[in-house]
């Protein structure tokens, strides 16, 4: 068997899934809506904490359309996972958005009451967490937990419910779910209770699923599980799914446009195929530069100097320009993001354009 | 590679290698007190059943490391990979078999001896957080043992500490700190320093970059190599992440449920997996060439330890399975040179 395996396929950037039946049928449930199903619009977040303001996230943008994947990628302290809450309505206090806008199907989600919000959180618009114990309460039944999301939004009686949630675990390969739905979470595997924890995100086929590292615990085989799953889900659902990863290599095979975080601001942002070939961002560059591949196999990784500067501190003008090797005068000033070539923007005064050959 | 050239693994030249494991196993089973002994022998008076739960972490496991090798142990979580390193360290005995550093048992050699060995062996751990003492200050921790060990003088004490340091990449200054104050690379980098501090020849990394950051974990693989090429060191690095193994290792051992399924040098097994196990486990390995494609996955879940499936450990998800493997567990066989695999497909050929 070949390592690449010959399913792999070089994505058309804007070509949903390729010919395949799953794509033939992709027709969204709400394609009637024009537009973006997320778009988000100079998003700030930020702590008001005893130490001061952490900007964890800073004037964010980017929009992901129904049936497509972006891939939202960055290291730990980039705040990914902060935008992930703040379009799900979850981030507590001491934070705060305190700018711009969510568009969710053209309503601003930032500016729905916590009861609208409630509507649809769980129901159009579902999370899937790094930690399934973080979604699982430990003292129920996984039944009881499930069937409390199905009718959470549905007027199902408690046995209706009960079917739907046996199916919901079928769906995602739980073995024998009419037997597992009597289980606590603590009997399950890891990989068993993220599959649980995906089939609630799942029960009322979301529009927009939003997954925060939830592969990041698991091993190989299990993650190509869940990974062949939400594929599947995008494909046949229309559902538009944002991957929050710190794993170039998941987003590479999975996503159709990535963006890049660092230090609370997208620095990058395009086609998943063009980021991944030709990085503009030094940032962008060196983080693909620091995957071992087995193009450079015994070569030294190509690193980046330092480490990612405390939200607190943050060098004034671009926050990259202490570790990057472009950096000079003009880097002082906050670079804006500005589209260098076509559908690619970034956040630098230097991109490396010439490394394109 | 850099160090040593490309390994024959099956060079009959006769290197005594530095670490060997012959017919290595370990169970883990619970420890019964007083009143829990008392119990089960009155249960098991009148008649009733007593169980006995017992982990098979590692299964009658051989394999040999020679001088300036890097080995690279790879496998799912509850495969017993952490459970090998460990023995290697000699932080854990064998239930059964030897585990040999340069020929000798260590259990067995007159105890100074003894302890010069273990010196030669060290380990660094996953969890940069957990490995270090918090109390301690980074001198302390780095000192101690080479102090302990007579490695190093009171005079000499101060330089000393400052050159581990500086090797692992730390800036000699923050010696006085505490762990807490440094970031996760950093305390890696401590880590690592310590490991060094008594000038060992082998060090055993246990997914040793796994609680990295991207940009970090690339700073502390480069690390590993630098010191390669620098002290002549020899590695068995486990690790869950294929893209890393095969970055840095000379030679790779698959392990599946307890048992090594295939050792190949790394080229080899990337190009040509020969087990089903590791065809598989390939196939699924995110690539960061790879565009967007189709996921697949292995039927089933890993099975628990506790009760493993008879025959081959893998039949159960294996698409290849014939009756046989459910009944007869197959051995370690050649199939190229150096190439090692454990499936009874290979019989058939």
């Amino acid at each position: 068997m070949n390592p690449t395996p010959p399913t792999a396929m070089t994505a058309a950037p804007h070509a949903a899934m390729g010919p395949t039946p799953q794509a033939a049928m992709t027709p969204a449930p709400h394609a009637a809506t024009s537009g973006p199903t997320l778009e988000v619009r100079g998003l700030q977040t930020h702590f008001f904490t005893r130490a001061g303001v952490v900007k964890a996230v800073e004037n964010v943008s980017f929009s992901v359309g129904s049936g497509r994947v972006l891939g939202l990628v960055g290291e730990s302290g980039s705040g990914k996972t902060v935008t992930g809450f703040s379009i799900i309505g979850l981030v507590d206090p001491p934070g705060r958005i305190v700018g711009g806008s969510i568009l969710y199907q053209g309503r601003d989600l930032a500016k729905l009451t916590e009861r609208e919000m409630r509507g649809l959180r769980g129901n159009r618009i579902a999370m899937i967490f790094q930690d399934p114990m973080m979604t699982l309460n430990p003292v129920l039944r996984i039944d009881t937990q499930i069937i409390e999301a199905v009718r959470a939004h549905t007027n199902l009686s408690w046995r209706e419910a009960r079917v739907r949630a046996r199916d919901a675990l079928g769906m995602v390969g739980i073995p024998h779910p009419e037997e597992r739905l009597d289980a606590y979470p603590h009997q399950f595997s890891g990989g068993m209770r993220q599959r649980v924890a995906i089939a609630i995100a799942l029960l009322h086929r979301p529009d927009l699923l939003i997954a925060d590292e939830p592969t990041t615990a698991l091993d190989v085989t299990i993650q190509a599980q869940i990974l062949s799953e939400v594929q599947q889900l995008c494909a046949t659902q229309g559902t538009a799914l944002l991957w929050i990863t710190h794993d170039l290599s998941v987003v590479s095979g999975l996503a159709d446009d990535i963006a890049v975080m660092y230090a609370g601001r997208i620095v990058e942002t395009g086609a998943a195929s063009s980021v991944l070939d030709r990085p503009l961002h030094p940032y962008t560059h060196g983080l693909i530069g620091s995957v071992p591949s087995r193009n450079r196999r015994g070569q030294r990784l190509r690193q980046i100097p330092g480490m990612t500067p405390g939200l607190l501190a943050l060098p004034a003008g671009c926050a990259f320009r202490t570790r990057c090797a472009r950096a000079d005068a003009a880097c002082a000033v906050d670079p804006d993001a500005r589209e260098v070539m076509a559908d690619r923007t970034t956040r630098c005064f230097h991109p490396e354009l010439d490394l394109i050959a | 590679m850099t160090v040593g050239g490309e390994p024959m693994p099956s060079d009959p030249v006769t290197i005594t290698p530095i670490i060997a494991l012959e017919g290595v196993s370990r169970r883990f089973g619970p420890t019964h007190d007083a009143a829990a002994r008392l119990t089960r022998r009155v249960t098991r008076a009148f008649g009733g059943s007593v169980r006995n739960e017992v982990v098979h972490a590692v299964d009658k496991v051989d394999f040999a490391i020679r001088p300036g090798e890097v080995v690279g142990l790879v496998g799912e979580s509850g495969c017993g990979k952490s459970t090998i390193g460990r023995m290697v360290a000699g932080i854990l005995p064998p239930s059964e078999g030897r585990v040999l550093y340069r020929g000798a048992e260590v259990a067995n050699l007159p105890k100074d001896q003894a302890r010069r060995a273990k010196l030669k062996v060290q380990m660094i751990f996953q969890d940069p957080y957990a490995s270090l003492n918090p109390r301690m200050r980074v001198a302390e921790i780095v000192g101690e043992a080479p102090r302990v060990h007579g490695l190093v003088d009171r005079a000499g004490f101060d330089d000393y500490v400052d050159a581990q340091l500086r090797r692992a990449g730390l800036d000699p200054s923050f010696k006085r700190r505490y762990p807490h104050q440094f970031s996760g690379g950093q305390r890696q980098r401590i880590g690592i320093a310590r490991a060094l501090a008594v000038q060992p020849e082998f060090l055993v990394c246990d997914e040793a970059v796994a609680a990295l950051d991207v940009s970090i974990q690339a700073q502390i693989l480069n690390l590993f190599m630098d010191l390669r090429a620098e002290l002549d060191l020899t590695y068995l690095f486990i690790s869950h992440d294929l893209g890393v193994v095969e970055h840095l290792s000379d030679r790779v051992l698959i392990m599946y449920l307890g048992r090594i399924v295939e050792a190949a040098p790394a080229e080899e097994v990337f190009a040509r997996p020969n087990h089903p196990y590791t065809q598989a486990l390939l196939a699924e390995v995110p690539r960061i060439e790879a565009r967007k494609r189709r996921f697949t996955a292995i039927k089933g879940e890993l099975p628990s330890p506790m009760a493993p499936p008879t025959g081959c450990h893998f039949h159960p998800r294996c698409p290849h399975a014939m009756p046989r493997c459910a009944e007869q567990a197959p051995d370690l066989r050649a199939v190229a040179p150096g190439h090692h695999s454990a499936c009874h497909l290979n019989d058939a050929i």
